[in-house]
């Protein structure tokens, strides 16, 4: 076994030096080492990572190959009188300090990289990174001069539900072997008709936009349990804890514009491994352009405009409710996590419209709030498809203006 | 060793039920944690399955999640820890040359919580089969970190609350055994550093679980109160934290995985020397590497913890503790390998399995090495390369121990000698697999697949699919040591043992008739 991460691990330096550390798209990601990344940062941590490598494969090709050469030689057949010894001071002596110095060879490098990785002043742009049960709110806090932002929005997963739930043993989504083959293919983007894309699992609606060149910092917290935000290209890894502000950050290079994908790292819940993180790193022109953009739509208020009719809102509201109900209340109404709404008396019941907004807006319980997440109008809009779907009749239209107050 | 005053001993249920005979309650112990190895071992059967292909394939997610929780908590306290405290009741009286365990009714106790226990905690997974996964069993993984198990869990956590109370209590009892039986009723003229080191590791492994047990006993606790009383230990809207959680479950936590090790490293010692016909290098070495590695476990605990934002200066410390641990370690293997250099060696079953434990324990050592640097860690926290790294100290670690320590004294136990046949099968295929199981975990954690994992990104689908190959082969691998055991435990059949039953092996377990009578060492052997 040594042998083989011994092959693996030269073969993939080979690769990287060949190829220089540009591993920059997620396209080229490894099957089978740590992603050298694209920041300083993630790559010192990964070259700690071969050298921390490279020494344990030395000491275990060592250690195994003393013990293959014992079992061969000192074998009975070949050795049928045993040796008598069981102790020499100078040698135990040895063994204990050698290891001991090479301990403190490589604990140099790591506390330089370690105090450098908990370096968080002199960012330039601050973004709130808050993780709950399954998706993640990025609030973009403060840029350069301007310390009220006020940009934010979530983002979740993108893959239909109908796509990784799998009806019980199907062949799976892809034939063994056929994933390898598409690393480095082109990406193609998720839709409802091909959904064996490549980024199965690591597409998002909204993606965390962030500049090259810039130092970001991440202060990263939750809303319910303990999430994780890991973005591996960066080094990025930290517990997202509830009623805590945790930091972290990270410097993308000017040339290292384009995607990155991580995910949740620590349990929480049901979809824990649905919540993917998406960043598109921009140059920081277009990133200010785009955080103009943003705020001038935040400026501008939610939009309010009327539906013109039911069919308008059902239309509107199904995909809300597929992306940000269905996980817990199931797809059809059926309940789960959630209480069931296909059929229930808050459903059907025409004075409860009332009760039912409040449910949505405020939360209760395990049912979160919505009001930071949607918009009146995208409220407006599912309670209208709960209340008419899944064989309910729920009464009147109802109006983003009905959300609002 | 006189074993004319034999009692009449009870027959039946009632033999099992009541007795305080320590090699009755090994028996018991071991039979029970080899069945939970094989209910745990289904478990990661579920887990495999779904794994086997991207996508949801055969449960919910939230059972996926119930099946790693459940899966852990079984194999820690119902398979691993109770086997090694099955071997400790069956060999350290043998091999101290005394007539029993010091507590034989607490003995008998301690063992009898366990089944009461383990129902308690499978009974909400066939609760929760039943109706379809909901109500859940518990969901937030062994290690239930709050507030997803406090404020957030199901309702079954207080099923597994009142488990693990039980659980701590039952190796709280059998850890005071041990001390007591090993301090007091030792064979005269067997001073400390005459105990085989098997004795050694236990005595050390046994303090361990009385300082620790206790501090997971608060963990639910607290959690418990958080639950139903009002408490916030782990609430910050009332005041408390969740990182205190994971401070006070790994200061529990990092001790339980030398708990799980040490008695190990005593089993393999006591295995090596036989086969290799040449004393154990470096004994006294051996006994202060494991008490300098007891004493430094408690000291490491937060490196499971350093993505939680810990200031520099504890990351710095928790670091070079942790670099600090695998000196000691080191030294074990460096004494194993000395141990082995220029002897004789034969290559009998229980060799095998302890040789390959020497091997594949080193791997997941040598990964633990590398997961104590705490800017890499950044990147293999949470992710399978941890999986990996305990799964080697764990599975071809402590368990591969296990099975050469039953190989090793079964003819002492049963008084016949295991199906050599059989018994190479097992090996062969249990070690082939378990490295086709666990050794791609490195490459998939590398490349980035967190833990915990029910569905996975497409460039981790090949090599998932070997390891659910390999778990598969693995699992049915085990079938073949039941047979073994049914072979010689209960039909009895196979070459009759001697009292030696290898060549010239040392230790007073060997100077006792195989099988072992029901009482030995009535009058204590006297050692030079
Ligand atoms: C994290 C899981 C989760 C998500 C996501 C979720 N809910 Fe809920 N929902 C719940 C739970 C749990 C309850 C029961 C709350 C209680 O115990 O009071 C609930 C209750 C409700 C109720 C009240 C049902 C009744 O009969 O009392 C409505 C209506 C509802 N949810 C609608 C929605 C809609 C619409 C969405 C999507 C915009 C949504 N929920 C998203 C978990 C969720
Ligand atoms: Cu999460």
């Amino acid at each position: 076994m040594p042998s083989t991460l011994f092959h693996r691990a030269a073969a993939l330096l080979t690769t990287l030096m060949l190829s220089g550390v540009a591993a920059a798209d997620w396209t080229q990601r490894s099957a089978e080492n740590m992603r050298p990344g694209v920041t300083a940062l993630s790559q010192d941590v990964y070259s700690l990572h071969m050298t921390v490598l490279w020494i344990c494969t030395a000491i275990g090709l060592l250690v195994f190959g003393l013990i293959t050469w014992s079992i061969f030689a000192h074998r009975k057949s070949k050795n049928p009188v045993p040796a008598t010894f069981h102790e020499n001071i100078v040698l135990e002596v040895v063994w204990t300090i050698i290891p001991f110095f090479i301990l403190i060879g490589m604990a140099i490098p790591a506390t330089r990289v370690l105090i450098h990785m908990e370096d968080t002043t002199e960012a330039e742009l601050t973004v709130r990174v808050t993780g709950s049960q399954w998706k993640w709110h990025y609030e973009y806090l403060a840029y350069e001069d301007d310390n009220n932002v006020g940009v934010g929005f979530f983002s979740n997963l993108a893959t239909d539900p109908a796509v990784w739930e799998r009806p019980i043993l199907s062949g799976g989504l892809f034939p063994v072997g056929s994933a390898r083959s598409r690393v480095g293919a082109e990406r193609e983007a998720l839709s409802a008709e091909n959904p064996n894309t490549f980024n199965y699992m690591l597409e998002v609606d909204n993606k965390l936009m962030l500049p090259a060149g810039q130092k970001v910092r991440f202060l990263i917290t939750a809303d319910d349990v303990l999430h994780s935000f890991w973005i591996p290209d960066f080094s990025v890894k930290k517990d997202a804890i509830p009623g805590f502000v945790n930091e972290s950050w990270a410097k993308i290079p000017d040339d290292a514009v384009g995607i990155y994908r991580g995910q949740c790292a620590e349990l929480c819940g049901r979809l824990h491994a649905f919540m993917p993180i998406v960043v598109e790193v921009v140059p920081q022109d277009e990133f200010t352009a785009w955080l103009e953009e943003q705020k001038a739509a935040s400026a501008e208020g939610p939009d309010m405009t009327p539906f013109a009719d039911l069919d308008e809102a059902m239309a509107m509201g199904e995909p809300i409710f597929q992306r940000a109900c269905a996980m817990c209340h199931g797809a059809e109404g059926q309940g789960g996590i959630g209480l069931p709404l296909a059929g229930t008396d808050l459903m059907n019941n025409s004075d409860r419209v009332q009760e039912n907004i409040d449910i949505l807006v405020n939360g209760r319980g395990a049912m979160p709030s919505f009001r930071a997440q949607l918009s009146p109008k995208e409220i407006a809009a599912v309670i209208n498809f709960q209340r008419h779907a899944f064989g309910n009749d729920g009464g009147d239209l109802i109006q983003p203006d009905d959300v609002q107050q | 060793m006189s074993d004319h005053h034999e009692h009449h001993a009870p027959t039946g249920l009632k033999r099992w039920l009541f007795s305080t005979n320590h090699k009755d309650i090994g028996s018991l112990y071991l039979w029970f944690s080899f069945i939970m190895f094989l209910v745990g071992g289904l478990m990661a059967l579920v887990i495999r399955t779904e794994l086997l292909y991207p996508g949801m394939q055969v449960v919910d997610p939230d059972f996926f999640n119930q099946m790693t929780t459940v899966h852990g908590l079984v194999m820690v306290f119902g398979a691993v820890m109770p086997a090694f405290v099955g071997l400790a009741n069956w060999m350290i009286p043998l091999m101290i040359g005394a007539p029993d365990m010091a507590l034989p009714r607490m003995n008998n106790w301690s063992f009898w919580i366990l089944p009461a226990a383990f129902a308690l905690l499978l009974s909400s997974v066939v609760l929760s089969i039943f109706a379809d996964g909901n109500p859940p069993a518990p969901n937030f993984g062994w290690t239930f970190y709050a507030p997803l198990s406090s404020t957030y869990g199901p309702a079954s956590t207080d099923f597994f609350i009142l488990s693990v109370h039980m659980m701590g209590i039952s190796s709280i009892m059998g850890a005071i055994n041990v001390i007591v039986t090993v301090m007091n009723m030792r064979a005269p003229g067997m001073t400390m550093m005459k105990l085989p080191l098997f004795v050694w590791t236990w005595l050390i492994t046994a303090f361990l679980l009385i300082v620790v047990m206790p501090v997971l006993a608060g963990a639910v606790t607290m959690v418990l109160t958080d639950r139903h009383f009002g408490t916030s230990f782990f609430d910050a809207a009332g005041g408390g934290d969740p990182v205190l959680f994971q401070h006070i479950f790994w200061f529990f936590g990092h001790p339980e995985v030398y708990i799980m090790i040490l008695p190990a490293f005593g089993v393999v010692s006591a295995i090596i020397p036989t086969f290799a016909r040449k004393p154990l290098f470096g004994y006294a070495s051996m006994v202060y590497a494991t008490g300098s590695i007891a004493l430094l476990s408690f000291l490491v605990w937060a490196h499971h913890m350093f993505a939680v934002g810990m200031p520099l200066a504890g990351m710095l410390f928790f670091m070079y503790m942790t670099m600090l641990i695998s000196v000691p370690t080191g030294v074990k293997v460096f004494n194993w390998v000395a141990t082995m250099w220029r002897g004789s060696l034969t290559f009998e079953v229980p060799m095998k399995w302890a040789i390959s434990f020497v091997v594949l324990f080193t791997i997941g050592g040598l990964s633990g090495l590398m997961l104590a640097f705490t800017p890499a860690d950044i990147q293999y926290h949470d992710s399978y390369f941890v999986v990996a790294h305990f799964h080697y100290v764990l599975v071809p670690g402590a368990i591969f121990s296990m099975f050469a320590a039953v190989y090793y004294w079964l003819p002492k136990w049963t008084g016949v000698m295991y199906d050599r046949f059989w018994g190479e099968m097992h090996f062969w295929n249990s070690l082939l697999s378990v490295n086709l199981l666990f050794f791609p975990m490195h490459f998939v954690g590398l490349a980035g697949m967190p833990r915990r994992y029910a569905d996975y990104a497409l460039q981790f689908a090949d090599y998932n699919f070997w390891i659910s190959i390999g778990a598969f082969w693995f699992g049915i691998s085990q079938l073949f040591l039941l047979w073994v055991l049914i072979k010689a435990c209960f039909l009895k059949k196979g070459e009759k043992a001697t009292m030696e039953v290898w060549d010239n092996p040392e230790g007073l377990e060997w100077t006792v008739p195989s099988p072992a009578p029901h009482h030995t060492f009535d009058t204590p052997p006297i050692i030079k």
